[in-house]
């Protein structure tokens, strides 16, 4: 009987062997890099010609070489480097990050600490995005790349025929939002986009909410808090009304409805131009930009939505040079006037008023374009992300899917519940210490 | 248990030349079968059998992590037990998925394998007209060859009233459109593009089998008396019932596993959840929430009921489906 089993057995052996062959990864000594040595590094990124930013790099710096590859967006990058964190090879160098996926990968030990060498660009940027890659702590993570400030878009030819002004405040926009409609039932202010969550978590940004936080050795989640349910229950109430859209945003649909003028307005971020270009072309000339409707109009706040910063991975084998490199992209002058001039990404930093002087190209006539996103840019609000942020996304994007489809506020402000339910019971599982 | 080596060790071989000889040809002839198979054993358990008790192996595993998660190290995997299954069964999401797909089944699959039925007997019927015949059969299963996401993206376009042409159509005619898209029709708009691209493939199977069915059947029928109406109801629906059951177990098995085409519309609309079927809660929790361990759990479950579903379909029609074969 042995004998029938044996050239199985043989075969799977084989096999195993053929396998564990394939698998077993080439250590390469630990990086002890002269400054003559030639390195040459792999950069992730899904920034539009960014292989061109580099450019600048590489041909100053003969050493060491960076190769961009180019990424479908955000998400999937983030899928791709865990997944190769997780198989031990196969990360980049250098990573691009968004802002709220960088506790996560730093919690699967994804990203270096290269505080040594970048700490010291801690002044050249607001305090809000370099607390999004410092995580608080004294550890380093990247260095911020672009923001996403939150800003007004309008169509002021609409606005001007119903004898309106940008909205100041939150009560504004909510007017506006009725008088357009009724003037014309095809029209609205805008939409709630229960796909976005990204947008409605910088909405509530603004509104004071911070929905994770580190207390001691636990974290707190504070997604169904006073501040949120105030945003939930605006929305709900215009969505409930019928004066605001209940379908979400970056639909072939929606993308008709900005173009043919039945959406006139957009809360989003200062990359909104590029969008905007691509989407409503037919319009081009008619919009203004703005700085968001506020809840206080005496002290002015935003959120974001959108922006990363550039990380060191961990399977680097040469995260000095690296680090030099992630440096110079996000903080050099010449970098940061490429990345705004040719990557089309609002820097991160600090003093780029001198870099950004024409308005984008869909808003040519606006000369204080950049004058309103840097006063936005300012007044963002600090915000701390959780390492499961996407299952708070996924959550919010189910629930307010059934509460934007069911058009009633009181399902709104209810599905806060479920959202922050979800998010705690998915750290608990995991083994996380949560406080409240 | 303690294995033995095929062959005698070398020692021994020495000691016994004949014995041995004979023994290594005795192993070589029963090795050769062996040898055929190696490529599709190789095969298999590279790529099946090695995935699938991999996946056995995390659907027990979960990670666990200390304190805040944050520096490296903190996290370590360890085992589960079944808590990954209990987490997936119990979660208020996996029961109404399965209730979706059992009423997404309902309506794919009696109206595809009907269609299918019909279209196949027309088509067989119509024997005097080749070209037609094989235009409108290439017609037909040409839908199957639009790879899924393509279809629902097309459709997609369909649905959305701003985009849609129907809607310009309906509105000329004074109608107001149906929102294909909310709440009380999207099952049937997935389902529209799951039968739209699987009826072609179908029709096919159930016409290439009434093709191998002797004309001489129908003209003694004929003979008899029997109308067209007759001869199908009678004679070619028994006689293709074979390919009705194989059919009707693929559709099934496709039921089980529907993804593409509710993941496609799913950015359109606020009415397909993450969790809209079983398959996409596993791909949320595998891809999106990172938690590649319950999805292992809840891909067995999902393998464990389309076998037992197949299996028992085929059991239980087995005798009658097959009994002109026996």
């Amino acid at each position: 009987m042995f004998k029938k089993i044996a050239p199985v057995l043989a075969t799977l052996t084989a096999a195993a062997l053929f396998t564990s062959a394939c698998s077993s990864s080439d250590d390469k000594a630990d990086d002890s890099a002269t400054s003559n040595e030639k390195v040459a590094l792999t950069y992730w990124s899904w920034a539009p010609n960014m292989d061109k930013v580099v450019e600048g790099w590489n041909s100053t710096h003969p050493n060491i070489q960076v190769t961009v590859n180019k990424q479908d967006g955000g998400d999937p990058a983030v899928t791709k480097l865990l997944t190769a964190i997780k198989a031990g090879s196969g990360a980049p160098d250098v990573m691009q990050a968004e802002y709220q996926k960088i506790p996560t990968l730093v919690s699967a030990d994804a990203l270096a600490d290269i505080a040594k060498e970048a700490g010291s660009l801690k002044d050249k940027f607001p305090a809000a995005a370099w607390n999004s890659v410092t995580l608080g702590s004294d550890a380093v993570y990247g260095v911020p790349q672009d923001s996403g400030p939150l800003m007004f878009f309008y169509r002021s030819d609409v606005f001007d025929k119903n004898g309106l002004a940008a909205p100041k405040t939150w009560d504004d926009y909510a007017a506006a939002a009725e008088k357009i409609h009724k003037a014309n039932p095809k029209q609205y202010i805008g939409t709630f986009s229960a796909s976005d969550a990204g947008l409605f978590t910088g909405l509530a940004q603004q509104a004071g909410a911070s929905w994770w936080g580190v207390n001691g050795d636990s974290w707190t989640v504070n997604i169904n808090e006073p501040a949120t349910q105030k945003v939930a229950a605006y929305w709900g109430g215009l969505v409930e009304k019928g004066v605001v859209d209940n379908k979400p945003m970056y639909t072939p649909e929606w993308n008709a409805a900005l173009n043919d003028g039945s959406q006139v307005g957009w809360v989003s971020a200062v990359w909104a131009p590029g969008v905007l270009e691509g989407s409503a072309k037919d319009t081009k000339g008619k919009w203004k930009a703005a700085t968001m409707p506020q809840w206080d109009a005496a002290s002015p706040a935003t959120g974001n939505w959108g922006g990363s910063a550039t990380s060191v991975t961990t399977q680097s084998k040469h995260p000095k040079q690296a680090a030099e490199f992630v440096a110079w992209l996000n903080s050099d002058p010449a970098a940061l006037k490429l990345l705004a001039g040719t990557a089309n990404v609002y820097p991160a930093a600090n003093d780029t008023t001198t870099i950004l002087t024409t308005p984008p190209a869909f808003f040519a006539d606006q000369a204080d374009f950049y004058t309103i996103a840097a006063d936005a840019a300012k007044a963002t609000k600090p915000f701390t992300y959780g390492p499961n942020v996407n299952v708070a996304y996924s959550a919010f994007n189910d629930a307010f899917g059934k509460a934007a489809e069911s058009k009633k506020a009181a399902a709104f402000t209810e599905s806060l519940a479920t959202v922050q339910k979800a998010t705690v019971d998915d750290m608990k599982n995991s083994g996380f210490t949560v406080a409240g | 248990m303690s294995l033995t080596t095929p062959a005698p060790s070398p020692t021994i071989a020495a000691a016994r030349p004949a014995a041995a000889k004979k023994a290594r040809q005795a192993s070589r002839r029963a090795g050769v079968p062996y040898a055929f198979l190696a490529p599709g054993l190789l095969l298999f358990t590279l790529f099946l059998a090695a995935p699938i008790v991999y996946a056995g192996y995390l659907s027990l595993r979960k990670v666990k992590v200390s304190g805040l998660g944050l520096g490296a190290k903190s996290r370590t995997e360890v085992w589960a037990g079944f808590s990954n299954y209990v987490r997936s069964m119990t979660d208020p999401e996996f029961l109404p998925s399965v209730y979706r797909i059992l009423g997404y089944g309902l309506i794919v699959v009696p109206t595809m394998l009907g269609l299918a039925l019909l279209m196949a007997l027309l088509l067989d019927a119509n024997r005097t007209r080749p070209w037609i015949g094989s235009f409108t059969r290439i017609a037909i299963f040409l839908p199957y060859a639009v790879p899924a996401v393509v279809a629902s993206l097309l459709w997609g376009f369909l649905y959305l009233p701003r985009v849609s042409p129907i809607t310009d159509v309906l509105e000329a005619f004074g109608l107001t459109a149906p929102e294909l898209l909310s709440s009380s029709w999207v099952l049937w708009a997935v389902a529209n593009v799951a039968i739209w691209g699987g009826t072609g493939f179908n029709m096919i199977v159930i016409y290439t089998a009434l093709k191998a069915v002797p004309t001489s059947l129908y003209e003694s029928a004929r003979i008899d008396g029997a109308s067209e109406l007759a001869i199908a109801w009678r004679i070619k629906i028994p006689i293709v019932m074979p390919s009705l059951v194989m059919t009707f177990v693929f559709s099934l098995i496709a039921t089980l596993q529907v993804f593409a085409e509710p993941m496609t519309l799913k950015p359109l609309s606020n009415t397909i959840s993450f969790t809209w079927t079983p398959l996409m809660k596993v791909y949320r929790d595998a891809f999106v929430r990172n938690d590649i361990y319950s999805a292992a759990a809840t891909s067995v479950v999902i393998a464990l009921a389309t076998f037992l579903l197949s299996f028992g379909f085929l059991k239980l029609v087995g005798r009658r489906a097959f009994n002109q074969e026996d």
